[in-house]
């Protein structure tokens, strides 16, 4: 379905006694320690196209289960294709084509078998822009358990501890039915980290959520981040390296034309990056 | 040159003579319309002054201008509208989500589309005589019936409907349907949860707008038939039914200029209003949902 492009490898993952099967890396690794132990989501060889223009190179990378891991790089990179590629999103651009391999626990999610509705429960996702629904504070955050089927149980408990969890349950405990837009930008940004949460998927994958937010409201977001860490994996794109460096534990640099360059622990990355590409733009030198 | 000019402070003027007479010349186009828009309801409604009275508006027709009501083709009209609505808004929505939703941006979407661009545009008559062939020959309903007429006027109003519908459809952020998807919601859970209750308000005011359309139908109502005057309101789907603009429009054609001037304003009158409190409800309707975008 999706084979085509430069080599002619096949996508699909069950390749009894292929080398790919235990999803080795190729020589096609970043600079830096691309293997991480605990690895719930490993990309291999990904390249992803808009059209004709191929925005992703051959990206390896291993995502810690339960760790911070931030995306960072000059606009037009690829980060946000790369994390659209992780619960197919992607698939809702008419255009966009991935070829390789992308393993969540060690699934390739690109295998035929994979509904990409049912993968997305499993990862959640919050976007740049906050896109609270036209609805009430407590609707929004039940929407996923709704849509998936959970709302058996006591929904209005798991929606207070949504919130609980997303820092925001204080601030609108006593205007549940009032409608999401009705909140701050900051306070809709966590309202969308709150829906995320409540039908409690694995990983989170988020889009510099942060980025339209002012300094206090960035502030919260960042800590509640660490806080969520201890529960779910998640990763994070973000044009500002400060924030990357406050909050993550691991660091994917991105350089322009979609090349993965470098990959390690945020503080190496930060002290001591071994591309000298990665440690001007990490200095500011370009983009 | 310009060292020539004697200080530095005449800056010298622009003639503004162009400005002046374009400004004009619009204010008079405009004024055409609505003068004469003016004179035709303040013509009309002096005309219905002394006929329109409860009587008019509760009596079947009668041959005596004094006693003529409007009740039967009020009645027929409004039965219509309502049957028309129940069927082009299900149909019109359905095809304006497959539309937006579901169809790929394939030769065949694109020659759909045309084609309901296209059919908005055609001539009522020949939608009469499309209704005369499908509604009462093939299907039956009956000649001038209630059914052969909503259905034959709905499917004039029809592409207004979709048209419509698309429109609001597509003014839903994509960021919504991103949020919905990102939590691991079905194409069909997107529309319902999402799409559909933001595209609603659109939706029903271009409903309404095209019901206010399908009222003044006189045409099609002629080709399947409809009798020019009733004396009895329908009651049933089967029933000969009557509208506001055909009856009126056998009114004219009588000899007696009591008909042809107090009762017909009357029933000018009457339909005009019933017009306006629709487009209202579509004002209303809009005006409440746009608050919240
Ligand atoms: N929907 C799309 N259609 C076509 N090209 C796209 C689309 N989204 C992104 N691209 C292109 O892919 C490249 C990477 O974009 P993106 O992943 O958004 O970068 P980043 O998030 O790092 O700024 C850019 O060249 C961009 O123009
Ligand atoms: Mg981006």
């Amino acid at each position: 379905m999706t084979a085509n492009g430069g080599s002619s490898r096949s996508v699909s993952a069950s390749d009894p006694g292929g080398s790919r099967s235990d999803a080795t890396m190729t020589d096609n690794a970043p600079l830096g320690s691309p293997r991480v132990d605990n690895a719930v989501i490993k990309s291999r060889d990904l390249d992803v196209y808009y059209g004709d223009d191929q925005a992703l190179h051959g990206v390896n990378m291993d995502i810690p289960e339960r760790k911070v891991t931030a995306l960072i790089g000059p606009s037009g990179c690829g980060k946000s294709t790369f994390l659209r590629s992780i619960n197919r999103m992607n698939d809702l651009i008419d255009i966009a084509r991935v070829d390789g391999d992308l393993y969540f626990h060690d699934k390739n999610v690109y295998d035929d078998d994979v509904d990409p509705v049912a993968l997305r429960r499993k990862i959640g996702m919050v976007f740049q822009k906050p896109n609270p629904f036209p609805k009430s504070i407590r609707d929004n955050v039940a929407y996923g358990l709704r849509v998936q089927g959970k709302d058996d149980g006591d929904v209005d408990e798991k929606v207070h501890t949504a919130l609980e969890r997303a820092a925001l349950l204080e601030e609108v405990e006593d205007q549940l039915d009032s409608s999401g837009l009705d909140l701050s930008g900051g306070q809709q940004q966590r309202l969308c980290i709150a829906r995320a949460i409540a039908p409690d998927p694995e990983v989170i994958l988020m889009d510099e959520p942060a980025s339209a937010l002012d300094p206090v409201a960035t502030s919260k977001i960042e800590d509640l981040i660490e806080d969520l860490a201890e529960e779910y994996t998640v990763v994070i794109v973000t044009h500002n390296m400060q924030q990357a460096a406050r909050i993550s534990d691991k660091t994917a640099v991105f350089l322009t034309g979609g090349h993965l360059v470098e990959f390690d622990d945020t503080n190496k990355i930060f002290e001591n990056p071994e591309s000298d590409r990665v440690e001007d733009y990490i200095t500011g030198k370009f983009g | 040159m310009a060292t020539d000019t004697p200080t530095d402070t005449d800056f010298g003027q622009v003639s503004r003579t162009k400005d002046v007479a374009f400004r004009l010349l619009a204010l008079a186009a405009t004024l055409v319309g609505i003068v004469s828009l003016a004179a035709l309801l303040a013509n009309v409604a002096v005309d219905a002054v002394g006929w329109l009275n409860w009587g008019f508006i509760t009596s079947p027709p009668h041959p005596d201008p004094y006693e003529a009501g409007f009740l039967p083709a009020l009645v027929g009209s409004i039965a219509i509208m309502l049957l028309i609505a129940l069927i082009t808004f299900p149909v019109g929505v359905g095809a304006a989500v497959y539309l937006e939703e579901y169809a790929n941006d394939g030769l065949l979407t694109r020659f759909i589309q045309l084609n309901i661009a296209n059919l908005a545009g055609v001539p009522s008559v020949v939608y009469g005589l499309l209704g005369l062939g499908l509604f009462v020959g093939l299907l039956g309903f009956g000649y001038g019936t209630v059914l052969a007429a909503a259905f034959t006027v709905a499917l004039l109003i029809l592409p207004i409907v979709i048209i419509s519908a698309q429109e609001a459809i597509r003014a839903v952020p994509d960021s919504q349907r991103q949020a919905s998807y990102g939590m691991g919601a079905t194409k069909w859970q997107t529309i319902r949860n999402v799409v559909l209750p933001r595209a609603m308000p659109g939706i029903m005011t271009g409903t309404i707008l095209a019901l206010g359309r399908a009222i003044g139908e006189t045409a099609p109502l002629i080709m399947i038939a409809a009798p020019t005057t009733v004396f009895g309101i329908p009651n049933s789907f089967e029933s000969k039914v009557s509208a506001m603009p055909l009856q009126i429009y056998t009114w004219a054609s009588y000899p007696e200029t009591e008909f042809q001037y107090g009762v017909v304003a009357a029933g000018v009158v009457t339909l005009l209003i019933v017009l306006l409190t629709i487009n209202s409800i579509a004002i209303v309707i809009r005006n409440r949902y746009q608050q919240r975008t």
